[in-house]
């Protein structure tokens, strides 16, 4: 039998449940409104095709959004009891998951992520990222942050286009669980599924002004951050644009979390249990076509295994199914645009120049959209670009090692540390390479996993503070010592 | 350090019942707080003045620049030269703080414990010793710089005691909703700079720096510009502490030359800007921001330091990890 | 079967390799020269991890599987069919009607492909026989003191041959999972090695009865052990013990054929029997056999369902994507 002889149908989910606009507005003190800004046209990565023309904000706009917020944080949400925020957010938390497809579709739409993982991914871990700060809401006073603790305040926040809803709701939960009022930017690329949500603020019937979303690219991000108007800034995106948030914040007061970059390490050794390190691999680097600021990018494979393993990883790859995203069998989507596309072939051309052998799925890559097949280089050195700098795409760099200390050093030699995969059956040694990762988040046996009671966040050059957990609520909280310094 | 003749338990000591480990406790009490090139004492005999080092890698080395600045007291009288550390030191200090995280890190929240425990038995040998050279350092009464002592002492003893403590407070199981043991577990940052109070040259030392080695930081330590002498002292207190060499380095010098270099260095994790000068602190900030150092700024007025703490700055020098396995059979 | 010796079994462990090895390569040779090294080979097998697979198992059920995709689905799942008939009530009436559904599941759509076999206890087989002669439908017979395998190797073999004489052109067998699980892998290489020889010329389904090992190692190790003494099928499931066949379960089985080809060059089949009861589930098991193990398993001869009921759910689905309405139960038929 030929490999092709079952082709499964295409079996695409309909756009129409996107409920797709040609037009969408800033959402501010609880109104959609125009801005003042240029309109930015967003388009659809996996056929270039525009799908909608979106307000911006100008600097006007951004005064009047933290006009907004401050006012609602003052007059009402920041007094309101906690038990009364936790009813809107688990209102929020439900309508979510009851336009939980037409969220997915219109994620996909936006952002080129197979549908399944907007579906089984995204939505419901944004849903559950509001059921579980809800609870937060009148509980905070058990947080460890003193006995009375209270809101820093208005945030700033600023979201990557890599998880667009998701990191809406990761950014928007806890503050305001925690009695902050919030003026949001989504990603400049993928501002839909974030109006969509300011639509479910609307249904949820959430106080005006208590968020707020102002689409548009870098230089509102920029304006936002800079604003004086905001006591809290919360960024979500590249190492580079974080460090110029952290200047701009210098010497203003203003609190601050970064959740940046990452060059991950998947450590593989020779007992590991072959088949799921083997999916662990693949899930670390092609899911959402790599760009996760997690992304498993080296696979560190112990030598007396690598051959094997190699491929078997090339074998599984090859059955990764590349296309249209709103295909349900789709495993890799579109790259999210074309300078993110031109970036990743760049640095694939990097690690040809550099020497590293390039492997590169056979599936057929569309003729139209940003696609970038899965690929896979071997040989890689940790002097080459592609094992140093974040690729932000389907592309895995493989390295070697021969002793755990050697997997360790090579693992943390890098100025990030987000996260890091380790695969053994070895239990002792489990815990001893969790306990000597510099990074995060530390997924042993399994990879990308996310839980809203699961603290996320960076070491080093991947940023500082976390979300999720006990612990993501120091970001949004002024505890009752603040200032004192002692 | 200005010796006289008075050595042994004072009387109060003694009716503590405190175990004196250590031989130079003693005397200073009934002095005003004049620590410099002290007088020929009573008998007449010359006192033998101490040299001001720094403290990095658990030696005291002077400043490689060979320069030295001098220290008065608050009546601007010569207590004594103090090294004016450089870039270089302040670099060397960065490595001797590298070097010692992994061990020190690594050890035990207990052994961690024992060893601030024994840093607090130290502090408490030389009782008035500190008292004599904070109440110079800073221009205090005797009762003043008593209490201040006192303070620093039981400061450390109550940090000694949150090293065990600290994952249990600030870590979690987290219940993840999926087949995973998922757990949260706090770890110290690295090496950590630090721009000690100004004002307070031993307990608002002690202050900021037992939290951030409390929890397995290491450290650089720019010291009280104007009122270094204490926090040299304390470095000698520290070398015979059981704590590892490099663990807390102690610069004396100019801030304003020594924080850049610090707040810009790859090497170093976060920067705690307390005693840093007003003009300074967003550059350092800004400086800070190449590496994306974990920054706690300035308070707007030195602090009380005689409050009780909380554990904000344990919290700050710490990364929280988080684990995930899954659970099957 | 009944050697205590650790000797004594690896004496015969080894002799009845040789009946096996001969093709094997080195390593693999290797596995099978006795006791210690057969042990040493399956502990040696890579560990499963238990969330890992079911997730994997998960996230391919979830393939969306339409329109002519679906229908091939159908036909192909069809032909896989092991039409099984395993009650202390059969009876040649009941066989015959099964073999009548087999040759010809739909009557009314004569174009809808036959299934692979039918599946009896070994004392009707010779019923079967007789009703599918010439029809290109096999018929498979458990054996060995199905479904529990607690009896003499005496009588398994005696019931092996019981079968083949009457004409079985497959034999289901099942391993003696008290001896696996004490860890005797010798005594369950060398019994099923004999019920190779006894079945001549018939393919040999090892039925691991994966319920009962308990753990995903186990069921990789009992694979490779089946495989390595010369199983054509690893078969799941009696379907007298809960849980019968999984998605797991069988990706582990796929895995399993999957890599005994990539190291022998051979291709064995797997079969995942018992609780597979609609068109949903086969289509998922069908999708695992495509993406695991790989296109050429979609083929009877590599791929078996055992099952009853499923057939009809099969045949429901078939004429609804023909038809483009919704079938019911009663048009089609009950055996």
């Amino acid at each position: 039998m030929t490999s092709n002889v079952w082709e499964y149908a295409p079996a695409p989910e309909s756009r129409d449940i996107a409920n797709l606009r040609p037009n969408y507005r800033m959402f501010v003190d609880g109104e959609f409104v125009d801005g003042a800004g240029e309109p930015l046209k967003t388009v659809n990565p996996a056929t270039e095709e525009v799908l909608a023309e979106v307000a911006t904000a100008d600097a006007s706009d951004v005064d009047r959004a933290v006009r907004a917020a401050r006012r609602a944080q003052e007059t009402v949400w920041g007094r309101m009891p906690g038990s009364e925020r936790a009813k809107y957010l688990f209102r929020v938390a439900r309508l979510i998951q009851e336009r939980g497809r037409e969220l997915a579709v219109l994620e996909t739409l936006d952002n080129g992520k197979p549908i399944k993982e907007s579906r089984d991914v995204d939505v419901p871990t944004a849903a559950a990222h509001f059921f579980h700060h809800a609870g937060w809401a009148d509980k905070l006073a058990y947080a460890g942050y003193g006995p009375d603790p209270r809101p820093v305040g208005v945030a700033g926040q600023v979201i990557p286009w890599n998880f667009p809803l998701l990191m809406a709701a990761w950014k928007i939960a806890p503050a305001l669980a925690c009695g902050n009022t919030v003026v949001l930017k989504p990603a400049e690329t993928t501002p839909l599924t974030a109006l969509a949500l300011g639509e479910i603020l609307q249904q949820a019937e959430l106080p005006p002004g208590v968020v707020n979303i102002l689409p548009g690219a870098g230089d509102v991000g920029a304006r936002l951050v800079r604003h004086e108007g905001i006591d809290k800034v919360a960024f979500t995106g590249s190492t580079e644009v974080g460090k110029e948030i952290q200047r701009a914040v210098a010497g203003t007061g203003k609190r601050l979390t970064l959740e940046l970059g990452g060059k991950a390490a998947n450590i593989v050794f020779d007992d590991a249990p072959l088949d799921q390190a083997v999916e662990g691999v693949v899930n670390g680097i092609f899911f959402n076509q790599g760009h996760v600021c997690c992304a498993g990018s080296r696979l560190l494979v112990q030598e007396s295994i690598a051959d094997e393993l190699l491929e078997r990883l090339r074998q599984r790859v090859t059955t990764l199914r590349l296309g249209d995203p709103l295909d349900k069998n789709t495993d890799v989507g579109a790259i999210n645009s074309r300078a993110q596309l031109e970036r990743i072939r760049e640095l694939a051309a990097a690690g040809d120049a550099e020497g590293a052998q390039r492997w590169t799925s056979p599936c057929p890559v569309p003729e139209k959209g940003f696609f970038f097949a899965p690929t896979v280089f071997s040989n890689v050195h940790q002097a080459m670009r592609i094992a140093r700098e974040e690729i932000f795409g389907p592309v895995l760099s493989v390295l070697t090692f021969r002793t755990p200390d050697e997997a360790v050093a090579k693992a943390n030699n890098t100025p990030y540390g987000l996260s890091a995969g380790i695969w053994t059956e070895k239990g002792s040694r489990i815990l001893w390479m969790a306990q000597r990762m510099r990074a995060g988040v530390v997924w042993a046996n399994t990879f990308n996993r996310f839980d809203p009671t699961a603290p996320f966040g960076g070491y080093r050059e991947s940023g500082f503070g976390r979300e999720g957990g006990r612990a993501g609520l120091e970001a949004y909280l002024a505890s009752g010592d603040e200032g004192a310094g002692i | 350090m200005g010796r006289n003749g008075n050595s042994g338990r004072n009387d109060e000591n003694a009716k503590q019942g405190k175990n004196v480990r250590d031989g130079e406790r003693g005397g200073h009490t009934g002095h005003a707080g004049h620590t410099g090139h002290a007088a020929p004492a009573a008998d007449g005999r010359l006192p033998v003045a101490k040299t001001y080092k720094l403290y990095v890698g658990g030696a005291f080395p002077r400043s490689e620049s060979g320069r030295v600045y001098q220290v008065t007291d608050t009546k601007g009288r010569f207590l004594a030269n103090a090294a004016q550390a450089s870039r270089k030191d302040a670099r060397d200090a960065v490595v001797a703080a590298r070097k010692a995280f992994p061990k020190w890190s690594g050890a035990t929240a207990y052994n961690r414990g024992q060893v601030l425990y024994r840093v607090a038995e130290m502090l408490e040998g030389r009782r008035e010793q500190f008292v004599a050279e904070v109440a110079a350092a800073e221009g205090v009464s005797t009762k003043r710089a008593q209490a201040d002592v006192d303070a620093a002492i039981d400061r450390w003893v109550w940090y000694a005691g949150w090293t065990d403590k600290v994952s249990t407070v600030l870590g979690a199981a987290n219940p993840v909703a999926g087949p995973y043991f998922c757990f949260s577990v706090p770890e110290p940052t690295g090496v950590v700079g630090v721009l000690a109070p100004r004002a307070s040259s031993l307990l608002g030392l002690v202050s900021v720096v037992a939290p951030v080695i409390a929890t397995g930081n290491t450290c650089v330590v720019v010291a009280s510009e104007e009122r270094p002498l204490p926090a040299v002292t304390l470095g000698e207190v520290l070398a015979t502490s059981d704590l590892p060499g490099g663990v807390v380095n102690l610069l004396t010098g100019r801030a304003a030359e020594l924080a850049p270099w610090l707040a810009a260095h790859g090497d170093v994790n976060a920067l705690d800007l307390c005693g840093a000068p007003e003009g300074l602190r967003a550059d350092l900030e800004r400086a800070a921001a190449d590496t994306v150092k974990r920054v706690v700024r300035a308070p707007a007025a030195e602090p009380d330091w005689t409050r009780q703490p909380d554990i904000g700055r344990l919290r700050a020098f710490l990364e929280t990890k988080t684990v995930w396995h899954p659970t099957g059979v | 079967m009944g050697v205590p010796s650790t000797t004594a079994s690896a004496v015969s462990t080894a002799s009845a390799a040789g009946a096996v090895s001969a093709q094997l390569p080195a390593h693999l040779a290797d596995a099978i020269r006795d006791d210690a090294a057969l042990r040493r080979f399956l502990h040696g097998l890579p560990g499963v991890d238990q969330v890992g697979l079911e997730q994997r198992a998960a996230g391919l059920a979830t393939r969306s599987v339409k329109k002519a995709a679906k229908l091939w689905a159908i036909d192909t799942a069809i032909r896989m069919v092991d039409l099984t008939t395993l009650e202390g009530a059969d009876t040649p009436g009941k066989v015959r009607s099964l073999c009548a559904k087999a040759r010809r599941p739909d009557p009314e759509r004569p174009e809808a492909p036959g299934v692979a076999a039918v599946c009896v206890y070994p004392d009707l087989v010779e019923v079967a026989v007789a009703e599918l002669a010439g029809t290109g439908v096999g018929v498979a017979s458990v054996a060995t003191a199905f479904p529990s395998g607690r009896s003499s190797r005496q009588v398994k073999l005696a019931d092996t041959r019981l079968a083949v004489e009457a004409g079985a052109t497959e034999v289901d067998m099942v391993i003696d999972r008290g001896a696996f699980l004490s860890g005797r892998y010798g005594e369950v290489f060398e019994e099923i090695v004999a019920v190779r020889a006894a079945c001549g010329d018939a393919h040999l389904k090892v039925i691991l009865e994966t319920g009962e090992l308990a753990t995903y190692d186990n069921v990789r190790r009992a694979s490779w052990l089946a495989l390595l003494a010369g199983a054509d099928f690893v078969k799941t499931s009696t379907g007298k013990v809960s849980p019968a066949a999984t998605l797991p379960v069988t990706h582990l089985m796929l895995g399993a054929v999957r890599d005994w080809h990539a190291q022998t060059g051979e291709a064995r089949g797997v079969k995942p029997a018992g609780g597979i009861r609609t068109t949903k589930d086969a289509v998922r098991y069908l999708v695992a056999v495509h993406e695991v193990a790989g296109p050429r398993w979609l083929d009877p001869h590599l791929f078996r369902f055992g099952a009853s009921s499923l057939l009809n759910d099969l045949l429901m689905q078939r004429r609804t994507q023909l038809e483009g309405r919704y079938s019911g139960p009663d048009y089609v038929t009950v055996d």
